[in-house]
């Protein structure tokens, strides 16, 4: 067998029967799920319903505030003083008082337990909201039903319109979605393959197996065996956290019965409601699902795809290769700290300026962002939802691929040197040294 | 003139040499590693690399082991010049070393016999005798990080000569070896070079030079500054210096020796007398000095004082750096 090939087999094989990558693919995905599932479960099993006793002097607010999934009013009459000291015998939440009516309405409202910062604006919405009804009334002879008979609804759909005439509607929230998080399973999977290829590197080195090894392989042998199989061991838990993901959202959709998913739509349909004024409020479910599916067949899923995989074997070779060069020139991981940074202060800063990015993503700094090889896996994948020009993606891939092959040209000669270099520190000057030698 | 051709030819292909080291010089940016090192290693022979720490050796071996090349000069492998095919024929065992401490044994040593281009069938064939041959069939699938030193000391040697090499470079190989493992490796070594393999044996360690090894070069400041023989040398580094127990006239002694030896010093024991000798001519044996007192005194005794290869190794590098010590550095 070819002995890269050996070397291959080996870095995977060694890689993927561990403990901890069976355990990592099993339950990366249930992870990821929790992690995205759990607060939404949380968030709508601890909506308790606020039951406010409204206490109204001023008698204009009776039956004027709008009880919604969250909140109820009951409207009592007695002193204030009263209600006060039968406060903790009764079941209200809060006691809402108003005194005084006026611009500057000032309310109290008491509680038992502090309310949340959205229940109170809610409060403080839900009565600007009535006095404004009470004034067009009291003022302007205008009730509530004939000014919701005005009330406009405006949408702005944005299309792109090419030069051919063609015309093409994109969703913004979804390509940010995408592009966003296209970004961050780059930036998370260059890094975390990546520094096992430092690792790997510094345990040949310091357990001396390496001497042993390049009697037998070329040092670049060794270097691009390693990058590879690793490179596969990060596809394998890719592809099999896709197919696990595909399997447990097959599972929870047939666990939960589709009553309870509708439920679950329409709450979330009032509480966007509640917030996004009615904006939803007309579209029924299927229109909903309609909306989504829509704005899917908007997104180039299968450009996405591949150029995911594009962008995350190029960025990981490139920056694996410089992790590589790294592994070999120090002698423990502790020492690898001087020399990861120039390294991942371009993955890192690339991260950070993701959402600059994503307010122009055909700005200057998006364009040459993305053209860069060293930052160019993450922020093409935030471009490329909002869409990208062809010759853009492929000129941006050339130089990845160029960046790439140099990257590895000069590790492979850093590496060689210094794979047999042991207990000393090394300092950039010495790098510098290794690349010119020869042989 | 065919038959003449032929005869080179063949003598050629049956040449004793398996290495031939052609003048090669290697610089490290401001480090002279080696310096117009030249050594012939003939076949079957247990071939001594000595030096001090830092002297080159490490070099030299990582330049016949393919792992770096030379600036300048050439190597031979049964005289084909030196190429990536000659690899599998060569097994090392380096003098920092160390496997795959998560890596099962038998797996590892199958692993590092592919690298060297041994079918996987076959390596794991051989690797059965020789986990037989030391009783150690268990190990198989251990990991590396719960065996003892010596017992992963013992498994390194043998991926080392799995695959079955013709020539292994063993450097400093008894490092590590509790003294019974040191003859156990010491046995398989000289069982191997039995076999048909040479050994080059790499080391600052004297006491096992002289005991195993046939030739030597010593290596000192990237330079060869002696080899040949371990017998040659010492017969060319003899002092000349005797040592006779004898019964009889000292007086009668000394006056014998006149003619070819100088009387360095007498001790007296009893009735005997002990005399230290030194023969005057280049050509002086045991021999000559027996024939020129036998007349005249009573042997009981006679020994020559041949140097051990210690004090020819310390003179020699005393002798070319007087006054530098030796650099702690391998390179």
């Amino acid at each position: 067998m070819n002995k890269i090939a050996l070397i291959i087999q080996r870095e995977y094989l060694t890689r993927v029967k561990k403990t901890s990558f069976i355990l990592m693919t099993l339950f990366g995905p249930i992870l990821m799920a929790a992690l995205m599932l759990v607060p939404i479960w949380l968030g709508l099993k601890d909506k308790d319903i606020q039951i406010i006793e409204v206490i109204d002097e001023t008698g204009q607010f009776i039956n004027q505030f709008e009880n919604s999934l969250t909140l109820q009013f009951d409207y009592e009459f007695k002193p204030i003083e009263e209600a006060k000291a039968a406060f903790y015998k009764e079941k209200y939440t809060s006691i809402l008082h108003i005194s005084d009516l006026g611009k500057q309405t000032t309310a109290q409202l008491y509680y038992k337990k502090q309310p949340g910062m959205s229940t109170i604006s809610n409060i403080e919405s839900t009565i600007e909201k009535g006095i404004r009804n009470i004034e067009l009334k009291d003022k302007f002879n205008i009730t509530k039903a004939q000014l919701d008979e005005i009330q406009p609804d405006v949408k702005v759909n944005p299309i792109a319109l090419s030069e051919t005439g063609g015309e093409e509607s994109k969703n913004v929230g979804i390509s940010t979605v995408l592009g966003f998080a296209g970004a961050i399973m780059i930036y998370f999977f260059i890094f975390m393959y990546g520094i096992q290829i430092m690792r790997g590197v510094i345990e040949e080195k310091t357990s001396r197996i390496v001497e042993i090894i390049i009697s037998s392989v070329k040092p670049f042998q060794l270097m691009m065996g390693k990058i590879i199989g690793i490179a596969l061991v990060g596809l394998t838990q890719f592809s099999l956290w896709i197919i696990l993901s595909m399997g447990i959202y097959a599972v929870a959709m047939a666990a939960i019965s589709s009553d309870s998913v509708a439920n679950m739509v329409n709450t979330e349909q009032m509480m966007q409601g509640e917030q996004m004024n009615e904006m939803t409020k007309a579209a029924s479910s299927t229109g909903l699902e309609a909306q989504i599916s829509g704005m899917l067949q908007q997104i180039p899923i299968a450009k996405l795809l591949i150029s995911f995989l594009f962008y995350f074997l190029g960025g990981y070779l490139l920056y694996g290769a410089f992790l590589a060069a790294i592994g070999s020139a120090v002698d423990n991981e502790a020492d690898s700290q001087q020399f990861m940074m120039p390294v991942t202060i371009p993955l890192i800063f690339s991260f950070v300026v993701a959402g600059t990015v994503m307010d122009n993503p055909d700005g200057a700094l998006a364009f040459w962002l993305s053209i860069i090889p060293i930052t160019s896996p993450v922020i093409m994948m935030v471009r490329i939802p909002f869409g990208v020009e062809t010759w853009e993606l492929l000129l941006s891939m050339a130089l990845l691929v160029l960046g790439f092959l140099g990257a590895t040209w000069m590790a492979a000669k850093i590496y060689r040197t210094g794979i047999l270099m042991y207990g000393k520190k090394i300092t950039y000057k010495e790098l510098w040294k290794w690349l010119s030698y020869k042989g | 003139m065919t038959f003449l051709f032929t005869l080179i030819l063949f003598n050629y292909i049956c040449s004793m040499e398996i290495l031939h080291v052609k003048r090669v010089y290697k610089t490290y940016a401001e480090h002279k590693a080696l310096h117009n090192v030249s050594i012939h290693i003939d076949k079957q022979r247990i071939f001594g690399l000595l030096g001090p720490n830092g002297a080159g050796k490490t070099t030299l071996i990582r330049i016949i082991n393919q792992i770096t090349g030379p600036d300048k000069g050439e190597v031979f492998f049964e005289g084909e010049r030196l190429a990536p095919k000659h690899i599998s024929q060569i097994g090392y065992l380096p003098e920092e070393r160390g496997l795959y401490k998560k890596m099962k044994v038998g797996e590892q040593a199958v692993y590092l016999a592919q690298l060297k281009g041994m079918p996987k069938k076959e390596a794991i064939h051989k690797l059965n005798e020789w986990f037989d041959k030391f009783e150690i069939t268990n190990w198989w699938d251990k990991k590396v990080e719960e065996l003892s030193k010596g017992m992963a000391q013992k498994v390194q040697f043998i991926t080392t000569v799995l695959h079955e090499p013709k020539l292994l470079i063993l450097d400093e190989p008894f490092s590590g070896f509790d003294p019974i493992n040191t003859n156990l490796i010491k046995k398989e070594i000289l069982e191997l070079r039995e076999k048909g393999s040479t050994i080059i044996f790499s080391t600052h360690n004297m006491e096992s030079v002289e005991e195993i090894c046939d030739d030597i070069a010593l290596i000192n400041k990237s330079r060869k500054i002696l080899d040949g023989k371990v017998v040659d040398i010492k017969n060319e580094y003899k002092t000349n210096i005797y040592e006779i127990t004898f019964e009889g006239n000292l007086i009668a002694f000394t006056n014998a020796l006149w003619t070819g030896f100088e009387l360095l010093s007498t001790e007296k024991k009893d009735n005997r007398i002990v005399a230290k000798v030194k023969g005057i001519q280049k050509d002086t044996s045991l021999n000559k000095l027996l024939a020129t007192v036998l007349n005249d005194v009573n042997i009981i005794a006679v020994k020559e004082h041949i140097p051990t290869m210690n004090e020819i190794f310390i003179e020699k590098v005393n002798e070319v750096m007087p006054d530098d010590l030796p650099e702690e550095m391998e390179g």
